[in-house]
Protein backbone atom coordinates (compact mmCIF):
# COMPACT_ATOMS: atom_id res chain seq x y z
CA UNK A 1 0.00 0.00 0.00
CA UNK A 2 1.32 3.27 -0.64
CA UNK A 3 0.93 6.06 1.23
CA UNK A 4 2.19 8.92 -0.67
CA UNK A 5 1.79 8.56 -4.69
CA UNK A 6 4.16 11.75 -6.45
CA UNK A 7 3.08 12.45 -10.15
CA UNK A 8 4.77 14.75 -12.32
CA UNK A 9 5.42 17.51 -9.85
CA UNK A 10 6.88 20.72 -10.63
CA UNK A 11 8.23 23.56 -8.73
CA UNK A 12 9.00 26.79 -10.25
CA UNK A 13 9.75 30.20 -8.29
CA UNK A 14 8.62 33.59 -9.74
CA UNK A 15 10.55 36.20 -8.08
CA UNK A 16 8.53 39.58 -8.53
CA UNK A 17 10.91 41.84 -6.76
CA UNK A 18 13.57 40.41 -9.13
CA UNK A 19 12.00 41.43 -12.20
CA UNK A 20 9.57 38.38 -12.23
CA UNK A 21 12.64 36.44 -12.49
CA UNK A 22 11.73 32.62 -13.11
CA UNK A 23 13.93 30.01 -10.98
CA UNK A 24 13.29 26.60 -11.23
CA UNK A 25 13.80 23.97 -9.14
CA UNK A 26 11.97 21.05 -9.30
CA UNK A 27 10.71 18.99 -12.60
CA UNK A 28 9.25 16.40 -13.43
CA UNK A 29 9.44 14.06 -10.01
CA UNK A 30 7.96 10.57 -10.21
CA UNK A 31 7.79 8.68 -7.39
CA UNK A 32 5.74 6.87 -4.74
CA UNK A 33 6.44 5.88 -0.88
CA UNK A 34 5.01 2.74 0.47
CA UNK A 35 3.16 2.39 4.49
CA UNK A 36 6.25 1.53 6.72
CA UNK A 37 9.04 2.05 4.09
CA UNK A 38 11.81 4.59 4.34
CA UNK A 39 13.61 6.35 1.59
CA UNK A 40 16.67 8.04 1.61
CA UNK A 41 16.96 11.30 -0.52
CA UNK A 42 20.32 12.50 -1.77
CA UNK A 43 21.65 15.07 -3.92
CA UNK A 44 24.25 17.80 -3.77
CA UNK A 45 22.68 21.13 -2.04
CA UNK A 46 20.72 22.91 -4.58
CA UNK A 47 19.41 19.80 -6.54
CA UNK A 48 15.99 20.35 -4.84
CA UNK A 49 15.92 18.25 -1.81
CA UNK A 50 13.98 20.43 0.77
CA UNK A 51 12.03 21.83 -2.09
CA UNK A 52 10.41 18.62 -2.70
CA UNK A 53 10.19 17.84 0.66
CA UNK A 54 8.33 21.74 0.99
CA UNK A 55 6.10 20.95 -1.54
CA UNK A 56 4.97 17.57 0.21
CA UNK A 57 4.34 19.37 3.54
CA UNK A 58 2.57 22.21 1.36
CA UNK A 59 5.43 25.02 2.72
CA UNK A 60 5.79 25.88 -0.90
CA UNK A 61 3.11 25.86 -3.44
CA UNK A 62 3.96 23.27 -6.30
CA UNK A 63 3.60 25.02 -9.33
CA UNK A 64 2.55 21.58 -11.24
CA UNK A 65 1.49 18.29 -10.48
CA UNK A 66 0.20 15.93 -7.85
CA UNK A 67 0.72 14.51 -4.54
CA UNK A 68 -1.67 12.19 -3.31
CA UNK A 69 -1.90 11.01 0.01
CA UNK A 70 -3.85 8.52 1.50
CA UNK A 71 -4.41 10.10 4.75
CA UNK A 72 -6.88 7.80 7.26
CA UNK A 73 -10.10 9.67 6.36
CA UNK A 74 -9.54 9.14 1.90
CA UNK A 75 -7.31 10.26 -0.30
CA UNK A 76 -6.02 13.80 -0.83
CA UNK A 77 -4.06 16.13 -3.31
CA UNK A 78 -1.75 17.46 -1.38
CA UNK A 79 -1.20 20.57 -3.67
CA UNK A 80 -5.07 21.47 -3.84
CA UNK A 81 -6.09 20.69 -0.74
CA UNK A 82 -7.20 23.47 1.58
CA UNK A 83 -5.34 25.25 3.87
CA UNK A 84 -7.51 23.79 6.82
CA UNK A 85 -7.37 20.26 5.28
CA UNK A 86 -3.34 20.75 5.56
CA UNK A 87 -3.58 21.75 9.19
CA UNK A 88 -6.02 18.70 9.98
CA UNK A 89 -3.18 16.27 8.58
CA UNK A 90 -0.38 18.47 10.02
CA UNK A 91 -2.07 17.80 13.36
CA UNK A 92 -2.65 14.35 13.03
CA UNK A 93 -0.09 12.74 10.45
CA UNK A 94 2.68 14.43 8.56
CA UNK A 95 5.60 15.51 10.89
CA UNK A 96 8.45 17.87 9.00
CA UNK A 97 11.70 18.08 10.82
CA UNK A 98 13.58 20.75 8.97
CA UNK A 99 17.30 20.84 9.58
CA UNK A 100 17.77 23.95 12.04
CA UNK A 101 15.55 23.88 15.09
CA UNK A 102 13.24 26.85 14.07
CA UNK A 103 10.43 26.62 17.42
CA UNK A 104 8.64 29.37 19.44
CA UNK A 105 11.03 31.45 21.91
CA UNK A 106 10.93 31.05 25.75
CA UNK A 107 9.23 27.68 25.66
CA UNK A 108 11.34 24.99 27.58
CA UNK A 109 12.79 22.00 25.73
CA UNK A 110 10.46 19.72 27.35
CA UNK A 111 7.53 21.44 26.17
CA UNK A 112 9.10 22.10 22.83
CA UNK A 113 9.31 18.59 22.35
CA UNK A 114 5.94 17.44 24.01
CA UNK A 115 3.89 20.55 22.31
CA UNK A 116 2.61 18.00 19.33
CA UNK A 117 1.65 15.36 21.57
CA UNK A 118 0.09 17.77 24.04
CA UNK A 119 -1.90 18.83 20.89
CA UNK A 120 -3.18 15.05 19.80
CA UNK A 121 -3.67 13.95 23.38
CA UNK A 122 -4.98 16.68 25.35
CA UNK A 123 -2.66 15.40 27.82
CA UNK A 124 0.38 17.42 28.81
CA UNK A 125 1.38 15.48 31.37
CA UNK A 126 1.61 12.30 29.87
CA UNK A 127 3.18 14.30 26.99
CA UNK A 128 5.61 15.62 29.03
CA UNK A 129 6.54 12.34 30.43
CA UNK A 130 7.26 11.08 27.13
CA UNK A 131 9.29 13.91 25.72
CA UNK A 132 11.42 13.37 29.28
CA UNK A 133 12.08 9.54 27.95
CA UNK A 134 12.99 10.91 24.90
CA UNK A 135 15.47 13.39 25.56
CA UNK A 136 16.93 11.19 28.20
CA UNK A 137 17.21 8.44 25.14
CA UNK A 138 18.92 11.33 23.59
CA UNK A 139 21.38 11.68 26.03
CA UNK A 140 20.41 15.47 26.48
CA UNK A 141 21.51 16.85 29.65
CA UNK A 142 18.78 17.07 32.50
CA UNK A 143 20.42 20.56 33.25
CA UNK A 144 18.80 21.92 29.40
CA UNK A 145 15.49 20.05 30.03
CA UNK A 146 14.15 23.41 31.52
CA UNK A 147 16.04 25.92 29.47
CA UNK A 148 15.19 27.39 26.25
CA UNK A 149 16.66 25.91 23.03
CA UNK A 150 17.18 28.94 20.98
CA UNK A 151 21.05 28.86 23.47
CA UNK A 152 21.62 25.32 22.62
CA UNK A 153 24.30 23.74 20.61
CA UNK A 154 23.94 22.58 17.44
CA UNK A 155 23.73 19.40 18.61
CA UNK A 156 21.83 19.87 21.03
CA UNK A 157 19.33 21.81 18.68
CA UNK A 158 19.59 18.92 16.51
CA UNK A 159 18.17 16.40 19.17
CA UNK A 160 15.20 18.61 20.80
CA UNK A 161 14.24 18.67 16.55
CA UNK A 162 14.31 15.15 16.39
CA UNK A 163 12.55 14.42 19.27
CA UNK A 164 9.46 17.32 18.65
CA UNK A 165 9.20 15.11 15.05
CA UNK A 166 8.75 11.62 16.44
CA UNK A 167 7.33 12.01 19.73
CA UNK A 168 3.72 11.85 18.85
CA UNK A 169 4.18 9.18 16.24
CA UNK A 170 3.42 10.63 12.71
CA UNK A 171 2.32 8.24 9.31
CA UNK A 172 4.59 9.97 7.02
CA UNK A 173 7.89 11.38 8.67
CA UNK A 174 9.56 14.21 6.61
CA UNK A 175 12.83 14.53 8.02
CA UNK A 176 16.19 17.14 6.93
CA UNK A 177 19.79 15.84 8.16
CA UNK A 178 18.36 14.29 11.19
CA UNK A 179 21.92 13.12 12.06
CA UNK A 180 24.25 15.51 10.73
CA UNK A 181 26.23 17.37 13.56
CA UNK A 182 25.36 14.35 16.18
CA UNK A 183 28.09 12.22 17.43
CA UNK A 184 28.17 8.30 16.89
CA UNK A 185 26.34 6.98 19.87
CA UNK A 186 23.52 9.85 19.61
CA UNK A 187 23.30 9.27 15.38
CA UNK A 188 22.93 5.69 16.31
CA UNK A 189 19.97 6.65 18.83
CA UNK A 190 18.18 8.74 16.25
CA UNK A 191 18.57 5.52 13.36
CA UNK A 192 17.46 3.31 16.21
CA UNK A 193 14.16 5.63 17.43
CA UNK A 194 13.16 6.44 13.43
CA UNK A 195 13.49 2.93 12.78
CA UNK A 196 11.11 1.43 15.62
CA UNK A 197 8.89 4.20 14.02
CA UNK A 198 8.99 1.85 10.70
CA UNK A 199 8.32 -0.93 12.72
CA UNK A 200 5.01 0.50 13.76
CA UNK A 201 4.00 1.82 9.94
CA UNK A 202 5.49 5.11 9.82
CA UNK A 203 6.65 6.13 6.23
CA UNK A 204 9.66 8.18 6.09
CA UNK A 205 11.06 10.54 3.88
CA UNK A 206 14.69 11.23 5.06
CA UNK A 207 17.04 13.72 3.58
CA UNK A 208 20.64 12.76 4.10
CA UNK A 209 24.38 13.50 2.85
CA UNK A 210 25.68 10.84 5.47
CA UNK A 211 26.77 7.74 3.96
CA UNK A 212 26.26 5.91 7.60
CA UNK A 213 23.00 7.10 8.16
CA UNK A 214 21.72 5.96 4.54
CA UNK A 215 23.14 2.72 4.91
CA UNK A 216 21.11 2.13 8.38
CA UNK A 217 17.98 3.07 7.53
CA UNK A 218 17.25 3.30 3.86
CA UNK A 219 14.97 0.83 2.35
CA UNK A 220 15.69 3.07 -1.30
CA UNK A 221 17.24 5.96 -1.89
CA UNK A 222 16.26 8.54 -4.38
CA UNK A 223 18.70 11.06 -6.12
CA UNK A 224 18.17 14.63 -7.37
CA UNK A 225 20.04 16.37 -9.58
CA UNK A 226 19.27 19.82 -11.13
CA UNK A 227 15.82 19.13 -9.79
CA UNK A 228 14.93 15.73 -10.99
CA UNK A 229 15.35 12.30 -10.06
CA UNK A 230 18.34 10.65 -11.86
CA UNK A 231 18.26 7.14 -10.35
CA UNK A 232 16.36 5.55 -7.47
CA UNK A 233 18.58 2.41 -5.93
CA UNK A 234 16.73 -0.14 -4.05
CA UNK A 235 19.06 -1.14 -1.09
CA UNK A 236 19.15 -4.40 0.22
CA UNK A 237 18.18 -4.82 3.64
CA UNK B 1 -15.49 20.02 12.02
CA UNK B 2 -17.62 23.48 10.71
CA UNK B 3 -16.46 26.77 10.13
CA UNK B 4 -17.18 28.78 13.78
CA UNK B 5 -16.73 32.09 11.66
CA UNK B 6 -17.54 32.74 8.38
CA UNK B 7 -17.31 36.04 6.22
CA UNK B 8 -18.04 36.59 2.73
CA UNK B 9 -17.73 39.83 1.04
CA UNK B 10 -16.82 42.14 3.64
CA UNK B 11 -16.79 45.64 2.92
CA UNK B 12 -16.77 48.99 3.92
CA UNK B 13 -16.55 52.27 2.05
CA UNK B 14 -16.30 55.96 3.35
CA UNK B 15 -18.12 58.44 1.03
CA UNK B 16 -20.89 57.80 -1.82
CA UNK B 17 -19.50 54.69 -4.15
CA UNK B 18 -20.24 55.24 -7.76
CA UNK B 19 -21.09 51.93 -10.15
CA UNK B 20 -16.99 51.45 -10.95
CA UNK B 21 -15.51 52.24 -7.43
CA UNK B 22 -14.70 48.83 -7.09
CA UNK B 23 -13.35 48.27 -10.01
CA UNK B 24 -11.49 51.55 -10.26
CA UNK B 25 -9.58 50.67 -6.67
CA UNK B 26 -7.26 47.93 -5.06
CA UNK B 27 -3.86 46.81 -5.70
CA UNK B 28 -3.87 46.81 -9.35
CA UNK B 29 -4.62 50.61 -8.86
CA UNK B 30 -2.14 50.96 -6.37
CA UNK B 31 -5.21 52.93 -4.64
CA UNK B 32 -7.86 52.72 -2.22
CA UNK B 33 -9.50 55.70 -3.60
CA UNK B 34 -11.94 56.05 -6.46
CA UNK B 35 -11.09 58.49 -9.16
CA UNK B 36 -14.18 59.20 -10.25
CA UNK B 37 -16.02 59.78 -6.77
CA UNK B 38 -13.16 60.17 -4.22
CA UNK B 39 -15.02 57.08 -2.00
CA UNK B 40 -12.51 55.85 -0.16
CA UNK B 41 -12.40 51.82 -0.08
CA UNK B 42 -11.34 50.59 3.55
CA UNK B 43 -12.20 47.30 2.57
CA UNK B 44 -13.83 45.48 -0.20
CA UNK B 45 -14.80 41.65 -0.94
CA UNK B 46 -13.12 40.22 2.00
CA UNK B 47 -13.93 36.27 2.70
CA UNK B 48 -12.45 33.79 4.77
CA UNK B 49 -13.38 30.88 7.02
CA UNK B 50 -12.39 30.82 10.60
CA UNK B 51 -12.38 27.44 12.49
CA UNK B 52 -12.61 26.82 16.44
CA UNK B 53 -9.73 27.27 17.89
CA UNK B 54 -7.75 28.49 14.90
CA UNK B 55 -5.71 31.45 14.61
CA UNK B 56 -5.77 33.97 11.66
CA UNK B 57 -3.43 36.44 10.82
CA UNK B 58 -4.16 39.37 8.88
CA UNK B 59 -1.08 41.14 7.63
CA UNK B 60 -0.25 44.21 5.66
CA UNK B 61 0.66 47.88 5.58
CA UNK B 62 -0.97 50.83 7.47
CA UNK B 63 -4.15 51.52 6.04
CA UNK B 64 -4.28 48.22 3.91
CA UNK B 65 -8.01 47.94 5.65
CA UNK B 66 -6.97 45.12 8.07
CA UNK B 67 -8.38 46.99 11.06
CA UNK B 68 -10.97 47.42 9.00
CA UNK B 69 -12.09 43.86 8.85
CA UNK B 70 -11.85 43.54 12.84
CA UNK B 71 -14.19 46.25 13.45
CA UNK B 72 -16.87 45.69 11.08
CA UNK B 73 -16.74 42.65 12.70
CA UNK B 74 -16.96 43.85 16.14
CA UNK B 75 -19.38 46.26 15.14
CA UNK B 76 -17.27 49.15 15.99
CA UNK B 77 -17.98 50.16 12.45
CA UNK B 78 -21.02 49.65 9.93
CA UNK B 79 -20.15 47.68 7.05
CA UNK B 80 -21.06 48.75 3.53
CA UNK B 81 -21.86 45.52 2.21
CA UNK B 82 -21.34 41.97 3.25
CA UNK B 83 -22.16 39.16 5.36
CA UNK B 84 -20.98 37.23 8.67
CA UNK B 85 -22.21 34.08 10.67
CA UNK B 86 -21.10 33.25 13.87
CA UNK B 87 -21.46 29.68 14.86
CA UNK B 88 -22.74 29.89 18.21
CA UNK B 89 -25.03 32.87 17.51
CA UNK B 90 -28.36 31.50 16.20
CA UNK B 91 -26.94 28.10 15.37
CA UNK B 92 -25.11 30.65 12.52
CA UNK B 93 -28.20 30.72 10.54
CA UNK B 94 -28.67 34.72 10.76
CA UNK B 95 -25.73 36.97 9.40
CA UNK B 96 -24.57 39.04 12.44
CA UNK B 97 -23.97 42.17 10.46
CA UNK B 98 -27.70 43.14 10.17
CA UNK B 99 -28.33 42.01 13.78
CA UNK B 100 -30.24 44.43 15.96
CA UNK B 101 -28.74 46.62 18.31
CA UNK B 102 -29.58 44.51 21.12
CA UNK B 103 -28.65 41.55 19.40
CA UNK B 104 -25.40 43.02 18.35
CA UNK B 105 -24.52 43.82 22.25
CA UNK B 106 -25.24 40.52 22.91
CA UNK B 107 -22.85 38.82 20.66
CA UNK B 108 -19.82 41.82 21.49
CA UNK B 109 -20.55 40.39 25.06
CA UNK B 110 -21.01 36.93 25.48
CA UNK B 111 -18.97 35.51 22.23
CA UNK B 112 -16.43 37.83 21.16
CA UNK B 113 -13.70 39.95 22.95
CA UNK B 114 -10.76 42.41 21.40
CA UNK B 115 -7.62 43.99 22.00
CA UNK B 116 -7.01 47.42 20.94
CA UNK B 117 -3.50 48.62 20.22
CA UNK B 118 -4.58 51.32 22.40
CA UNK B 119 -5.24 50.18 25.86
CA UNK B 120 -7.45 53.76 26.02
CA UNK B 121 -10.33 51.96 23.52
CA UNK B 122 -10.62 49.00 25.71
CA UNK B 123 -10.42 50.59 28.90
CA UNK B 124 -12.09 52.72 30.48
CA UNK B 125 -9.07 54.84 32.53
CA UNK B 126 -11.54 56.64 35.43
CA UNK B 127 -12.54 53.24 36.19
CA UNK B 128 -10.29 50.39 38.07
CA UNK B 129 -8.41 47.83 36.64
CA UNK B 130 -11.05 45.10 38.79
CA UNK B 131 -14.05 47.31 37.21
CA UNK B 132 -12.82 47.08 33.89
CA UNK B 133 -13.26 43.59 33.92
CA UNK B 134 -16.18 43.92 36.05
CA UNK B 135 -18.21 45.58 33.54
CA UNK B 136 -17.90 43.54 30.74
CA UNK B 137 -19.04 40.62 33.37
CA UNK B 138 -22.14 43.09 34.03
CA UNK B 139 -23.26 43.82 30.64
CA UNK B 140 -22.94 39.39 29.71
CA UNK B 141 -25.44 39.83 32.86
CA UNK B 142 -23.41 38.88 36.13
CA UNK B 143 -24.49 40.73 38.67
CA UNK B 144 -23.26 39.09 41.76
CA UNK B 145 -20.40 41.19 43.90
CA UNK B 146 -18.55 38.93 45.29
CA UNK B 147 -18.32 36.28 42.33
CA UNK B 148 -17.70 39.34 40.22
CA UNK B 149 -15.01 40.27 42.36
CA UNK B 150 -13.23 36.83 42.22
CA UNK B 151 -13.83 36.18 38.50
CA UNK B 152 -11.98 39.77 38.06
CA UNK B 153 -8.96 38.70 40.53
CA UNK B 154 -8.68 35.48 38.53
CA UNK B 155 -8.55 37.03 35.27
CA UNK B 156 -5.66 39.18 36.30
CA UNK B 157 -3.73 36.51 38.07
CA UNK B 158 -4.41 34.91 34.55
CA UNK B 159 -2.66 37.24 32.64
CA UNK B 160 -0.10 38.13 35.58
CA UNK B 161 -1.16 41.47 36.32
CA UNK B 162 -0.52 41.70 40.45
CA UNK B 163 -3.88 41.35 42.12
CA UNK B 164 -3.01 43.72 44.61
CA UNK B 165 -3.23 46.43 41.94
CA UNK B 166 -7.23 45.43 41.18
CA UNK B 167 -8.39 49.14 42.32
CA UNK B 168 -6.12 51.07 40.91
CA UNK B 169 -6.88 52.54 37.79
CA UNK B 170 -5.03 51.56 34.66
CA UNK B 171 -4.04 54.67 33.88
CA UNK B 172 -1.40 54.34 36.90
CA UNK B 173 0.10 51.10 34.88
CA UNK B 174 2.99 50.21 32.61
CA UNK B 175 1.77 49.47 28.94
CA UNK B 176 2.27 46.22 28.90
CA UNK B 177 0.51 45.85 31.84
CA UNK B 178 -2.23 47.98 30.67
CA UNK B 179 -2.12 45.66 27.90
CA UNK B 180 -2.71 42.34 29.79
CA UNK B 181 -5.51 43.94 31.83
CA UNK B 182 -7.02 44.79 28.23
CA UNK B 183 -7.08 40.81 27.57
CA UNK B 184 -8.16 39.69 31.39
CA UNK B 185 -11.19 42.07 30.11
CA UNK B 186 -11.42 40.73 26.61
CA UNK B 187 -11.34 37.23 27.37
CA UNK B 188 -13.68 37.59 30.76
CA UNK B 189 -16.78 35.93 29.52
CA UNK B 190 -14.84 33.08 27.86
CA UNK B 191 -15.86 33.93 24.27
CA UNK B 192 -15.01 31.79 21.73
CA UNK B 193 -13.49 34.66 19.62
CA UNK B 194 -11.24 36.93 20.33
CA UNK B 195 -9.27 39.88 18.12
CA UNK B 196 -6.42 41.09 18.49
CA UNK B 197 -5.52 44.50 16.82
CA UNK B 198 -1.63 45.38 16.92
CA UNK B 199 -1.40 44.68 20.62
CA UNK B 200 2.21 44.52 20.69
CA UNK B 201 3.08 47.52 18.67
CA UNK B 202 4.48 50.72 20.74
CA UNK B 203 5.87 48.05 23.33
CA UNK B 204 9.37 47.39 24.57
CA UNK B 205 10.42 44.21 23.13
CA UNK B 206 11.07 42.62 26.47
CA UNK B 207 7.25 43.68 27.36
CA UNK B 208 6.18 42.54 23.59
CA UNK B 209 7.66 38.75 24.25
CA UNK B 210 5.88 38.85 27.61
CA UNK B 211 2.59 39.42 25.86
CA UNK B 212 2.93 37.44 23.16
CA UNK B 213 3.59 34.64 25.68
CA UNK B 214 0.45 35.47 27.33
CA UNK B 215 -1.97 35.44 23.99
CA UNK B 216 0.06 31.93 23.38
CA UNK B 217 -0.57 30.58 26.73
CA UNK B 218 -4.19 31.43 26.70
CA UNK B 219 -4.67 30.21 22.80
CA UNK B 220 -3.43 27.12 23.84
CA UNK B 221 -5.15 26.68 27.65
CA UNK B 222 -8.40 27.78 26.68
CA UNK B 223 -8.44 26.98 22.70
CA UNK B 224 -9.70 30.51 21.79
CA UNK B 225 -9.76 31.78 17.87
CA UNK B 226 -8.23 34.22 17.44
CA UNK B 227 -7.82 37.16 14.87
CA UNK B 228 -4.66 38.43 14.81
CA UNK B 229 -4.13 41.81 13.30
CA UNK B 230 -0.37 42.59 12.70
CA UNK B 231 2.31 44.48 10.68
CA UNK B 232 4.86 42.68 12.25
CA UNK B 233 5.66 39.46 10.38
CA UNK B 234 7.22 38.38 13.43
CA UNK B 235 4.22 38.12 15.42
CA UNK B 236 2.56 36.66 12.80
CA UNK B 237 5.08 33.85 12.61
CA UNK B 238 5.13 33.30 16.33
CA UNK B 239 0.76 32.99 16.62
CA UNK B 240 -0.80 31.98 13.68
CA UNK B 241 -1.20 28.76 11.73
CA UNK B 242 -2.92 30.77 8.59
CA UNK B 243 -2.19 34.33 7.13
CA UNK B 244 -4.28 36.97 4.71
CA UNK B 245 -2.16 39.57 3.12
CA UNK B 246 -3.96 42.91 2.76
CA UNK B 247 -3.22 45.76 0.46
CA UNK B 248 -5.11 48.69 -0.63
CA UNK B 249 -8.27 47.16 0.80
CA UNK B 250 -7.95 43.68 -0.46
CA UNK B 251 -6.77 40.12 0.30
CA UNK B 252 -3.96 39.29 -2.26
CA UNK B 253 -2.76 36.32 -1.23
CA UNK B 254 -4.04 34.03 1.67
CA UNK B 255 -2.38 30.76 2.86
CA UNK B 256 -0.80 28.89 5.72
CA UNK B 257 1.42 31.09 7.43
CA UNK B 258 4.64 29.41 6.59
CA UNK B 259 3.79 29.03 2.88
CA UNK B 260 3.35 32.64 3.06
CA UNK B 261 6.36 33.51 4.47
CA UNK B 262 9.06 31.02 2.75
CA UNK B 263 7.28 30.80 -0.43
CA UNK B 264 5.27 33.93 -0.99
CA UNK B 265 3.44 34.37 -4.08
CA UNK B 266 2.00 37.99 -4.73
CA UNK B 267 4.38 40.54 -5.35
CA UNK B 268 3.13 42.40 -2.98
CA UNK B 269 4.09 39.48 0.11
CA UNK B 270 7.42 38.82 -1.64
CA UNK B 271 8.14 42.97 -1.37
CA UNK B 272 6.89 42.32 2.55
CA UNK B 273 8.49 39.08 3.38
CA UNK B 274 12.03 40.71 1.83
CA UNK B 275 11.62 43.72 3.84
CA UNK B 276 11.83 41.31 6.96
CA UNK B 277 14.71 42.38 9.30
Amino acid sequence: MNIVEVNQLSKTFELHILHDKMIPALHDIEFDIAEGEIIGLTGKSGSGKSSLMKCLYRTYLATGGEILYYSRGGVINLVKASDHEIIALRRSEIRYCSQFLSVIPRVSAIDVVAEPLARTEKNRDLARSKAKDLLEALGLPTALWDAFPVTFSGGEQQRINVARAIIARPRLLLIDEPTASLDQRTKDVVIGLIRDLKQEGTSVLCISHDEYTLERLADRRLHLQSGQITHAITESI
Amino acid sequence: MSALLRVRNLTKIYGEPGERTLEQTGPEWNSNICPETDSIVACAGVSFDLYPGEVLGIVGESGSGKSTVVKLLYFDMEKTAGSAWLRPYNDGRTNMLEASGQQKRYIRNHLMGTVYQNPRDGLNFSFSSGGNIAEKLIMAGSLHVGSIRERASFLLEKTEVPVRRMDDTPASFSGGMQQRVQIAKAIANNPPLLFLDEVTTGLDVSVQAKVLDLIRELQQELGIAMIVVSHDLSVIRMLTDRTLVMKHGRVVESGLTDQILQDPQHAYTQLLVSSLL
